[in-house]
């Protein structure tokens, strides 16, 4: 009826294949079983009718057998577990490399933001061969971020953050959906990921560019927000001095630290009061209300730019699940 | 007192359940678990072919990409509609409400259960429970999805979820103290010599689908609760706008909703491992581990809630204890597909409409079981997470799985319940029907799965059209296969030969009392055999 | 119609027996003797019980969960409740849960008056409960601290101590429930006992009454130190 239709899904990410590895081992796998059972019902089914004169003397001692089935696919599903583990695990940790973009969801939208301050909506143009990390949260419900060709999902959550990456290996354009039920038009809240040659992409976001970048974004929000009469180097009120906070481990007035991650600098903003830094009064009003999930992400975007040294490996690590 | 001897008394035409008395109003405040059970069977089915109406809306909409019926809106309520309706005014209560309700004091030999009007009284907040429903349903339904996601359900649909909460709330409590009526029952009103490890495998499943009912919808119930206060007065602690944690939400509702799958799967094996030894006459391979099994499922159901949410933002840690206690749940169900097969290893096998749904059951619930572990390995799941594969996994333990099982225990214990016997020819015809229509209706939404097409959309990319198209047309002959039973069965209550104490030539104290059985169950105290003593001769 | 009674204890009652307590109500015709339909009602109310607890299993799963996300806010919000009161009403509520265990074991012994008293004050102690709780809850309307009515706390833990009254309001509102659910029943029961309803051979049911009045008393015990005590600690 269609000639798109192709019975195998593209294999486009650095992952995909080692998922698709997993995947049809479990299908030939559980084919196997399930065909195995079949086969002996029929055979059984048919041998034993009613009417058939077979020998049906009940052999006695069940034990060892019960035991076989029981322990054989025990070990078979451990040894499943394991190998999901793994891949699991990689699934899960970006490498430290990743490049960020971030993605805001609305019903029922998907908004993209590059560093460099291009936007996109329900477009995702990503290069060739560059691990990705996309930083997502949501301005209402919960919403889904799939891409079926790369193999990856991660809902994503009004209030915090959640990290998804990939690493693109194919050319070409691949579908995006919303998996989370969302209201009304879930099913329209789709997209597409455009991949492209490095080369392409950095001439596409030339091309695209005009608009300052993220950070620069962020750094005129810093501004007009009124962080930096505050904050700024020469303000009279006493405040952190916000330089490099991105990753640092800041000590708290009630004695604990904590890593300085995306959700950390969200919270300073939205809800000043959570944690308090060693040494300061609480007098930072809330500005819940007064910045949207996009002005959060280029005022991350720019307190991140402030630091000299890229940020560590365990930076990424630690708010890769969001909320502590 | 008198004690009438079964055989005269079939000639006499003795007093049973249903003739005792009548009226409606007899009915409506009957305190026999005979009649409780038939009660709910008639809800049940109401609900059914409700759920199956609006599953019908669904597959006609989905027979083109853009929606061939309904409009965007009305589609996300008919798949609400459609799974809460058929998962808690139908699949739950389906057997353990109806068969177990009539079956388990006849097969523990009691008189009734131990708390006749509360089992009167679940009856009645089951019906209240969905009358609410009925209501959100006139006044326009809900969109929530039958998992009611937070902050969604609780600050951005306007839709009535307040009174679907409320149904199912009350239909919960209905679950609550069947269970409670049935562990009750089950330990203190056995008869005399009826050990617990005489019991029939099906009323062990019913005591250990209690537990899980009994421990687990109270989470349920105080989840929504919670829900509804977040909505009406906007204070509560799902929603991250008010400080609080959706995933919460979702932990809670898991908690519960993960066992009650268990609900759903656990009866369905009871029923099952009566028809097939009855069929095989022969007793069940592995008793004893076929009781640990369903002891095991029921307590091991409650630590895997979280394979729900492998993607939901939880920490790669717990997505990795929550999946190997899923692989570990899956072993229990391993045994019990093996020794059903087993148990037709020398059996004397005969192919009765019974047996048929019956084998029909354990192959799809094995497929569809298989697929639960695929779904199981994290790595897996991520991309499968939300997509038709999941629709289809849980249809087959479902519909394949549960649905099937209960067909076939109603089959096989109609003679019992009504003394009639119904057309042997259309019922095999049906069955046979029903895995056909099952498969095609099904199977393609594995492959839609792996496609990529994600669950709940009104609207699909062209290329998901044929298999969409294969999925209506089963769902079309599904539907026959349904409507069969109720046209055949129907007949059989007016027209069917009589059937006879124990027409299969089972074993069970359920078969040596008369059909139907008297209100006091039985005439002369039941002999208590071995379970599934098909070796000796029927008492 | 006929029954058979497929007699179990038949040592405890012979049939002359059980029929006469058929007949007068007082054993239900799916047991076969009053020691059976006794246990049948006390296991049938430990597992009662055992919903209950995790009807409160889901709140305190929910508090546990927002207290480790504000800690803080949870520890401020604690010390706006009124210790004292809440001190007085574990107490209070202790107190009746031993009375009532008295009042059973009395019934046992055929103190009938004394049971009965005992029963009341059980019940007294109860609605006194409720009464203090009450005036908790009145002064949380002048503090405007109730989410949803009249909150209005500004500082920096605003929406934690928003959280922590939700939490509260819900926790020690569905156990007021339960006491006055139970209030009501004990107070019945000590009317009917002072009637000569029970005695030593009929008391299940205030044993099992007992049983439901330790569990709320139980429930209250994890509730106290959670609400009144965290913030107070050090
Ligand atoms: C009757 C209901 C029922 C039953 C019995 C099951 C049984 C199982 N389910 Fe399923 N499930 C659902 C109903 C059910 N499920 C529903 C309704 C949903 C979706 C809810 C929603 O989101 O709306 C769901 C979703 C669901 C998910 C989440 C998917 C997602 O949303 O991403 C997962 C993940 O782990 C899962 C796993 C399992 C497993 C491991 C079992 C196991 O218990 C299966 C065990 C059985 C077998 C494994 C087969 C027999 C075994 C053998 C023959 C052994 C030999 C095999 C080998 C050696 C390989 N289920
Ligand atoms: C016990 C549970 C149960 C049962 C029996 C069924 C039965 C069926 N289900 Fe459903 N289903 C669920 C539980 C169940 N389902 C759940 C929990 C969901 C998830 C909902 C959610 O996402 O929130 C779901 C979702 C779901 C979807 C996905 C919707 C989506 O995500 O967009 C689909 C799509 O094909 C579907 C199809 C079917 C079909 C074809 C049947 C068939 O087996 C039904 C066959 C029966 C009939 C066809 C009835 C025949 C009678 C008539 C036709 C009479 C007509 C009417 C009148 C007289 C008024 N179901
Ligand atoms: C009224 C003065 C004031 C304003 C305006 C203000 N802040 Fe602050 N900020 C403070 C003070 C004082 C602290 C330290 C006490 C604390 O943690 O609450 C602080 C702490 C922070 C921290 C945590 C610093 C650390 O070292 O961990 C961040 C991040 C932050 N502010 C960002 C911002 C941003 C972004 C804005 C503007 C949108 C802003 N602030 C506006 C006074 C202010
Ligand atoms: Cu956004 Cu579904
Ligand atoms: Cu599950």
């Amino acid at each position: 009826m269609n000639e798109q239709f192709h019975l195998l899904l593209p294999s486009a990410s650095s992952l995909s294949g080692r998922i698709d590895a997993l995947w049809w081992t479990m299908v030939l796998l559980c084919s196997a079983v399930a065909i195995g059972v079949f086969i002996m019902m029929w055979v059984f089914c048919i041998r034993y009718r009613r009417g058939r004169q077979v020998d049906r003397t009940l052999s006695r001692g069940t034990l060892p057998i019960e035991l076989t089935w029981t322990l054989v696919p025990l070990v078979i599903f451990i040894g499943v577990f394991g190998w999901s583990l793994f891949l699991y695990a990689r699934e899960k940790t970006p490498p430290a490399d990743a490049q960020t973009i971030y993605v805001v969801a609305k019903q029922w939208m998907w908004k993209v933001q590059h560093p460099n301050g291009i936007r996109e909506i329900n477009q995702l143009h990503v290069p060739l061969d560059v691990p990705v990390r996309l930083t997502m949260t949501s301005q209402d419900v919960i919403h889904s971020f799939y891409v079926p060709a790369f193999r990856v999902k991660q809902d994503v959550l009004p209030g915090r953050y959640t990290q998804l990456w990939f690493e693109a290996t194919q050319l070409g354009t691949f579908p995006l959906f919303c998996t989370q039920y969302c209201g009304l038009d879930h099913s329209r809240m789709g997209g597409q990921v455009t991949v492209m040659r490095p080369e392409d992409y950095a001439r596409w976001l030339r091309g695209n560019g005009g608009n300052a970048t993220l950070a620069a974004h962020g750094a005129a929000l810093f501004r007009s927000l009124g962080c930096s009469g505050c904050h700024g180097a020469n303000a009279s009120v006493h405040a952190p001095d916000l330089d490099g906070i991105y990753g640092r481990t800041v000590h708290l007035s009630d004695g604990s630290s904590v890593f300085a991650d995306d959700v950390y600098i969200r919270d300073s903003i939205l809800l000043p009061g959570k944690q308090v830094v060693a040494g300061f009064a609480p007098i930072m009003p809330s500005f819940q209300g007064q910045v949207n999930e996009d002005d959060l992400l280029a005022l991350i975007a720019y307190l991140k730019s402030t630091r000299t040294q890229p940020v560590s490996a365990t930076a990424t690590e630690s708010t890769k699940n969001g909320r502590h | 007192m008198v004690a009438i001897d079964a055989d005269t008394a079939l000639d006499r035409a003795p007093p049973n359940f249903l003739n005792q008395e009548t009226g409606l109003w007899s009915w409506l405040t009957t305190h026999d678990h005979k009649r409780i059970g038939i009660l709910y069977a008639i809800g049940i089915t109401f609900f059914f072919f409700l759920g199956g109406a609006a599953a019908t809306l669904i597959r006609l909409h989905l027979v083109t990409p853009n929606g061939a019926v309904l409009d965007t809106e009305t589609y996300n309520k008919a798949f609400t509609f459609h799974g809460v309706v058929m998962v808690w005014f139908f699949l739950i209560p389906s057997i353990p409400a109806t068969l177990g309700n009539f079956l388990l004091p006849l097969m523990i030999g009691a008189r009734d259960v131990a708390f006749p009007k509360l089992n009167l009284a679940s009856w009645y907040l089951y019906v209240i429970g969905g009358l609410f429903t009925i209501c959100a349903l006139l006044m326009g339904g809900v969109d929530t999805g039958w998992t009611f996601y937070t902050p969604f359900s609780t600050m951005f649909s306007n839709s009535n979820v307040f009174l679907v909460i409320v149904g199912v709330f009350v239909t919960g409590f209905s679950t609550i103290f069947t269970g409670l009526n049935f562990i009750v029952t089950i330990h203190n009103l056995r008869v005399p010599g009826m050990k617990w490890f005489k019991l029939p495998l099906f009323v062990w499943a019913m005591y250990a689908v209690s537990i899980v009912m009994v421990l687990a919808t109270p989470v349920l119930a105080m989840t929504l609760a919670l829900i509804g206060l977040e909505r009406g007065l906007g204070v509560g602690v799902f929603d991250p706008a008010l400080g609080g944690d959706p995933l919460l939400f979702q932990h809670l509702f898991w908690f519960y909703s993960h066992p009650a799958v268990y609900i759903m799967i656990l009866p369905a094996m009871g029923v099952v491992s009566e028809i097939i030894p009855c069929f095989a006459k022969r007793d069940i391979f592995g008793y004893r581990f076929m009781v640990y099994a369903l002891v095991a499922i029921a307590v091991i159901g409650f630590l895997v809630w979280g394979h729900h949410m492998f993607v939901a933002g939880m920490s790669v840690y717990a997505g990795l204890v929550f999946s190997i206690l899923s692989f570990l749940v899956a072993v229990p169900s391993a045994i019990k597909v093996f020794n059903w097969t087993a148990t037709l290893h020398k059996g004397t096998i005969s192919f009765e409409a019974p047996m048929l749904y019956a084998l029909g059951f354990v192959g799809l619930f094995m497929l569809g079981g298989l697929t639960g572990l695929m779904l199981a390995a994290p790595a897996l799941d991520v991309p499968l997470h939300d997509t038709y594969f999941v629709i289809a996994h849980f249809h087959y333990v479902m519909v394949g799985g549960s649905v099937m099982a209960y067909l076939g225990g109603i089959h096989y214990w109609w003679p019992k319940i009504t003394g009639k016997l119904y057309n042997e020819p259309l019922a095999k015809f049906s069955a046979i029907l029903m895995f056909c229509g099952f498969n095609l209706t099904f199977f393609p939404q594995y492959v839609l799965g792996y496609e990529g097409m994600p669950r709940r959309y009104a609207h699909y990319a062209p290329e998901f059209q044929v298999l969409n198209v294969l999925s209506s047309a089963g769902a079309s002959i599904l539907a026959i296969s349904y409507l069969l039973p109720l046209a055949y069965l129907g007949w059989s209550l007016f027209r069917g030969a009589a059937a006879g104490n124990n027409p299969w030539n089972a074993r069970g104290l359920e078969w040596q009392t008369t059909s139907p059985p008297p209100t006091e169950n039985f005439y002369k105290p039941p002999v208590v055999q071995e379970a599934y003593a098909y070796d000796q001769p029927a008492p | 119609m006929p029954t058979i009674s497929l007699l179990r204890n038949a040592m405890n009652a012979s049939v002359n027996e059980i029929e006469s307590l058929r007949e007068r109500g007082l054993l239900e015709k799916q047991f076969d003797d009053p020691v059976q339909q006794r246990e049948a009602a006390t296991l049938g109310m430990w597992v009662f019980l055992s919903t209950e607890i995790l009807f409160f299993g889901v709140l305190f799963a929910s508090y546990t969960i927002c207290r480790i996300l504000y800690p803080h806010g949870f520890a401020a919000a604690s010390r706006e409740t009124d210790m004292l009161l809440g001190s007085i009403e574990t107490a209070v509520l202790l107190t009746s849960s031993s009375l009532i265990a008295l009042g059973v074991r009395a019934i046992k012994l055929d103190q009938r008056t004394l049971a009965a008293w005992l029963l009341a004050g059980t019940a007294a102690l109860g609605a006194s409960f409720l009464v203090m709780h009450g005036f908790e809850y009145h002064k949380e309307w002048t503090e405007h601290l109730i989410p949803g009515l009249n909150f209005a706390r500004g500082g920096p833990y605003a929406r934690a101590i928003e959280l922590f009254f939700c939490l509260y309001y819900f926790i020690t509102g569905f156990h007021s429930l339960h006491v006055l659910v139970g209030v009501c029943v004990i107070a019945g029961l000590a009317l009917r006992v002072s009637r000569g309803a029970f005695g030593p051979e009929r008391f299940t049911t205030l044993e099992l009454a007992a049983l439901y009045w330790h569990l709320v008393d139980i429930v209250w015990i994890f509730v106290y130190p959670l609400i009144y005590l965290v913030g107070r600690a050090g």
